[in-house]
């Protein structure tokens, strides 16, 4: 409710992306519903008709699918998948980088020197190699970028809860003979979760960016399960004989992605204390 | 370079007419300065004392035409010998912050840069404003730091910020100031955060640079003793309002208005003296020695401290920064185990690290901190503060651990809809009541208070003492009382135990110890606690040279 009224408040900018941070979950939630086909079902065979002659709204992809179909059900698979990584990465993230910082010592310097290992791989090298050993399934793949991207939340998380853990509450709580358990989730993440909730929309889009990266490189979600990146690559063709089709799918992500960026800009400086000038 | 000091004293310098100052809180402006009026000649010492809130030190910094963020001048006039401040053009400004004006802020250590050496800083804004050229900067550094009494003034500017002591630091911040010869120098508590020792070379330096140029001085500050020493005029305030203005000497000696009669009045609280019978021991430290890092490596922080603390007494550690006071109390607690000796509750040993202990030790064992903002978790209710050791310790729930809730809440002298609040929407002195509160409700024997007055305004300081006190005659609580304050140990104990350099120097009953002869260091400690009397900053030193 507070965060409503809060939010009755904010800019505009903030309020268009929430609006279209909206539209898209119904889309994704929806999809069965609105979808005109299926969202493997091939109308003409024959690749990129238009849609005046096809008859449908974006016309037809390269294998005669109706692209505003597939553009439907690719938000509900990348979306899904890309919330379920990321509450998987924070949630590995977050109780890793609590526990290293309330701990401290040589746990600590265990657990941030793995991290610092995996971070010294490129991501996008790192995942492919993995994905190419361990082949590309849906939860092999939501285990891999989850896994990848909490190196990132175990920083920030770290970060701020070694600014926590040295206040005098949670020494009173240690005085008081609580276990690491309580203190990281009633002492610590309280105080850390409104930059960690910010950092989750800007995680979100990275996931998002990243999932849509693979699936152009043919090492995401796999055909015919419809998905932005992929669509983006298998239409890429079409682009040299003027033909819009790669650019829809293209835009739904770039929407999305600055979107929720405004929401997060909203929050953050909302949360941060900064002001504009008044 | 401007001629100064051509224009003799007595002159109009600094005039603010019905200054006004919002704050921006909750969505909206509140005003923070409501109307003050203020007037400085040049050479002219003015005192601006008052409560945390007050609005002195938003008054200071608008005397160079600045607001804190989050703050805005919503109305006045300034004048700065014929400038008007507020309004002028950003050059006209420049020419003006720095160079004719300047600021000494409270912390030192926070306010140098710790990668440029002393004397570089010094010169930056000399040279900035093309007052002087590096070398003559230079030059002139070496010549306030001897003025300031710095050891060793030709080197002294060659260190780091960290390279040398808070005191020092504290007057090579005054030399930083004095560096452009400027007309005004705004003071914000530079001593507030130094030890009493320490704070009598400052206040001395101060008093002697501001005499030798003739520099007029906003000295702010909320010690109505510290201000008597050099202010020449006297401003009290209270909730961005004058409540009495006046020369120094006179207020001292009548204040009209009741609050500042307040302020002079503050510390009458005495507990009355203990009675001789032998209190049963509670908590023995035995020949305790403890350090940091490791047992190998590392400086001794304690060395052979023995103590006894009686049942429902009240043992002062008295010391200064650095003499290991709090380091003892975290021995005592089991947060940094002592490398030798032991501890012994009830006659019994206990465990040296606090993970070893069993909750009813712990429960024991009660600490109370000095800044009560960083001792109550923000994000937790007051009811789940002080319930939370309720269901922790006792297993309370619902129904009972409200009511026990409410129980302390009334021992505090807080109402219950106090429950609901979260800390940060507590006044400083509520704070505090509430950490007591969670302190209390785990009924401990004894309760290691850690400086829990020094944070609070003297008048809210005096209401907390008087609680502690009070709960000490109905509840029967040991208090091992942490503090560098000599006022609060005066009010408190009933015995002091001094401390210097990880050692304890003397140990005994309050009356012993407050009376002569003193050790050498206790001797020290005790006369530079500053007094209401104007001249008492002049006889000391005089009678320290003499010695």
């Amino acid at each position: 409710m507070l965060f409503l009224k809060e939010f009755a408040k904010a800019g505009w900018p903030a309020k268009i992306g929430m609006a279209v941070i909206l539209v898209y979950l119904f889309c994704a939630i929806f999809a069965p519903l609105i979808a005109p086909y299926a969202e493997t079902e091939v109308i003409i065979t024959s690749p990129w008709v238009s849609a005046e002659e096809s008859g449908t709204l974006l016309g037809l992809d390269q294998l005669g699918r109706d692209l505003w179909t597939r553009v439907l059900y690719g938000a509900r698979n990348t979306i899904t998948i890309a919330i379920v990584i990321t509450l998987l990465a924070f949630f590995i993230g977050m109780a890793a980088g609590f526990f290293a910082a309330v701990v401290g010592g040589l746990t600590d310097q265990l657990l941030s020197r793995i991290v610092d290992i995996i971070m010294a791989f490129p991501t996008l090298f790192f995942a492919l190699i993995v994905l190419s050993i361990l082949g590309t399934s849906v939860p092999v793949l939501i285990v891999v970028i989850a896994i990848l991207d909490s190196t990132r939340v175990f920083r920030i998380s770290r970060a701020l809860a070694m600014d926590i853990s040295v206040m005098d509450y949670v020494e009173v709580a240690k005085l008081r003979g609580e276990g690491l358990w309580w203190i990281m989730r009633r002492e610590v993440l309280p105080n850390a979760l409104t930059p960690l909730i910010a950092e989750f929309g800007l995680r979100f889009c990275f996931v998002f960016l990243f999932i849509s990266a693979l699936s152009f490189l043919g090492l995401g979600i796999q055909p015919p399960a419809a998905d932005w990146g992929s669509m983006v690559r298998e239409n890429a063709a079409a682009i040299t004989y003027g033909i819009m089709t790669p650019l829809v799918p293209a835009l739904a992500i770039a929407i999305l992605t600055i979107a929720v960026n405004l929401v997060v800009d909203w929050f953050l400086r909302k949360t941060s204390g900064l002001r504009d000038e008044v | 370079m401007r001629s100064k000091r051509d224009v003799g004293a007595g002159e109009r310098l600094l005039t603010m007419r019905g200054l006004r100052i919002d704050g921006f809180t909750d969505d909206r402006w509140l005003p923070i300065v409501k109307g003050v009026d203020l007037h400085l000649d040049r050479g002219e010492v003015l005192g601006l004392i008052g409560e945390s809130g007050a609005g002195k030190s938003t008054i200071g910094i608008a005397a160079m035409g600045y607001a804190r963020p989050g703050c805005r001048i919503s109305g006045g006039e300034i004048d700065f010998d014929g400038i008007q401040i507020l309004g002028a053009a950003p050059a006209e400004l420049r020419a003006v912050r720095g160079a004719r004006i300047a600021y000494v802020a409270q912390s030192a250590a926070a306010s140098f840069n710790p990668a440029h050496r002393l004397i570089d800083q010094y010169a930056e804004t000399p040279v900035q404003h093309g007052i002087l050229s590096y070398p003559e900067a230079a030059a002139n550094a070496k010549d306030i730091y001897r003025r300031l009494d710095l050891p060793n003034p030709d080197q002294i500017g060659f260190r780091y910020p960290h390279q040398v002591s808070g005191g020092q630091l504290q007057r090579a911040m005054v030399a930083m100031a004095m560096s452009c010869k400027p007309d005004l120098i705004v003071f914000d508590e530079p001593t507030t955060a130094l030890d009493v020792t320490t704070q009598i070379e400052v206040l001395a330096a101060i008093k002697d640079i501001v005499r030798q140029f003739n520099t007029a001085a906003i000295y702010i500050t909320h010690d109505l003793a510290v201000v008597a020493q050099l202010a020449d005029r006297i401003m009290v305030l209270r909730h961005g309002l004058t409540v009495e203005e006046g020369g120094a000497r006179a207020m001292l000696a009548a204040p009209k208005e009741e609050y500042t009669r307040k302020l002079l009045a503050v510390r009458t609280f005495t507990k009355a003296a203990a009675d001789e019978s032998e209190s049963a021991t509670v908590l023995e430290v035995d020949n305790v020695w403890a350090r940091y890092g490791g047992t190998d490596a590392g400086v001794n922080v304690l060395e052979e401290v023995s103590l006894k603390v009686g049942r429902k007494t009240t043992v002062a550690i008295v010391g200064e920064s650095g003499s290991g006071k709090s380091t003892l109390a975290r021995a005592i607690t089991g947060l940094l185990p002592p490398f030798e000796g032991r501890v012994l509750f009830n006659g019994r040993e206990l465990p040296a690290s606090c993970r070893r202990r069993n909750k009813n030790l712990l429960r024991h064992l009660q600490m109370i901190y000095q800044m009560p903002d960083v001792a109550l978790n923000p994000r937790q209710k007051i009811r789940d503060v002080i319930g939370r050791p309720l269901s922790f310790y006792f297993g309370m729930h619902g129904a009972e651990r409200a009511a026990r809730v409410r129980e302390l809440l009334e021992m505090i002298e807080l109402s219950d809809d106090f429950k609901d609040r979260y800390p940060p929407e507590l006044s400083g002195g509520q704070k505090q009541r509430v950490c007591i509160a969670r302190a209390l409700a785990a009924r401990p024997e004894l309760i290691i208070c850690d400086e829990v007055t020094s944070a609070l305004d003297q008048l809210v300081a005096e209401e907390i003492l008087k609680l502690l006190h009070r709960l000490q005659e109905e509840l029967g609580i040991t208090y091992l009382f942490i503090t560098h304050d000599l006022a609060t140990v005066k009010a408190i104990a009933d015995e002091i135990v001094v401390m210097l350099q990880g050692r304890i120097v003397e140990h005994g009953k309050k009356e012993e110890v407050l009376t002569p002869p003193h050790h050498e260091y206790t001797d020290l400690l005790l006369s530079s606690v500053p007094e209401m009397d104007p001249d008492w900053l002049d006889n000391l030193l005089q009678k320290r040279r003499a010695a």
